[in-house]
């Protein structure tokens, strides 16, 4: 009878808990069996990547807000800086950081996969790997932000970065206005995973 | 090389297999912004070959106006992508 089918949800293509679980674990074993891999060796990188937030975005735009040489360094060459910082990107795709003005604001996708700063940031959100997100945001950006509650003007250039190759690409975000007394960490604050991937700009500072 | 500023169009062809580039960009016009580096290249790489050797890597921009006819955001939009050279062909004139 029909009641005995599993349930297959609508978007179960763009769910990773569907085909490729059973797909993941004969790999993972095989590599185990063959002595490529080790259980351990996977539980290392499970634990690194899930060490990685946008905290740390965070708290490199807010040093890029307070600090002019550090902000040239970084814009110049990221993958630099973040090996400085003590990132593992041996063997990772370089980054680029790409800078919000008053005249330009930047996004980021990957419409062929779902490239991420994941040495810097982590995993990415669920949403970012979405085909809705992937295939709107290039041909309809200006709808997608709305649908994050950013609006733009319209002489603004909305400029879609679609990181189809070996680049990642972290958004700096423009520095909120009244915040000039605002120390390091309190910049931190502000500056949401959003914010980073450019779907939203940096949050105001609270009320005071 | 493709110097910054050239103006290119992203080959619309077709192979079979890999293809390392957004089938919207394919047959469209756009400008080199600067090349990013060389690297293997990953339609060989997706099939256990080494990419070798290293093809030059552009960030090529595009205006949205030029890749969708109904586009409905700001004149000045426009959209960044990482293409390899072998899909890039520098347009002669310039426009």
């Amino acid at each position: 009878m029909s009641t005995a089918q599993p349930h297959r949800h609508p978007q179960a293509a763009d769910d990773p808990s569907s085909d490729y679980e059973p797909l993941e674990r004969a790999i993972r074993e095989l590599l185990i069996e063959k002595g490529i891999l080790n259980a351990a060796a996977i539980q290392r990188r499970i634990e690194v990547m899930d060490s990685l937030t946008p905290a740390n975005g965070a708290r490199l735009v807010a040093r890029a807000w307070t600090d002019p040489d550090f902000k040239a360094r970084l814009m110049a060459d990221a993958a630099g800086v973040l090996a400085e910082e003590g990132y593992e990107l041996e063997h990772s795709p370089t980054v680029r950081v790409v800078e919000n003005t008053s005249h330009v604001h930047n996004i980021i996708v990957c419409t062929l996969c779902s490239c991420y700063p994941r040495m810097v940031l982590g995993l990415p959100p669920a949403w970012y790997k979405k085909k809705a997100y992937r295939a709107r945001v290039v041909r309809e950006p200006r709808a997608v932000l709305a649908e994050f509650g950013t609006e733009l003007p319209e002489d603004m250039e909305v400029r879609v970065h679609d990181s189809t190759a070996d680049i990642r690409y972290i958004v700096l975000p423009c520095r909120p206005e009244d915040t000039d007394d605002m120390d390091e960490d309190a910049l931190a604050a502000l500056v949401t995973r959003d914010a980073l991937i450019g779907t939203a700009p940096a949050r105001a500072p609270r009320d005071r | 090389m493709i110097g910054n500023g050239a103006r290119v169009r992203v080959d619309d062809r077709f192979h079979a297999g890999h293809h390392r580039v957004p089938g919207y960009l394919k047959g469209r016009e756009g400008m080199v912004m600067t090349c990013l580096g060389h690297f293997p290249n990953p339609e060989a790489r997706a099939y256990f070959r080494s990419g070798e050797p290293e093809l030059a890597l552009y960030q090529v921009r595009f205006r949205q106006a030029d890749l969708w006819e109904d586009y409905a955001g700001g004149a000045a939009d426009t959209l960044d992508a990482d293409i390899y050279e072998h899909w890039l062909q520098p347009l002669e004139d310039g426009r």
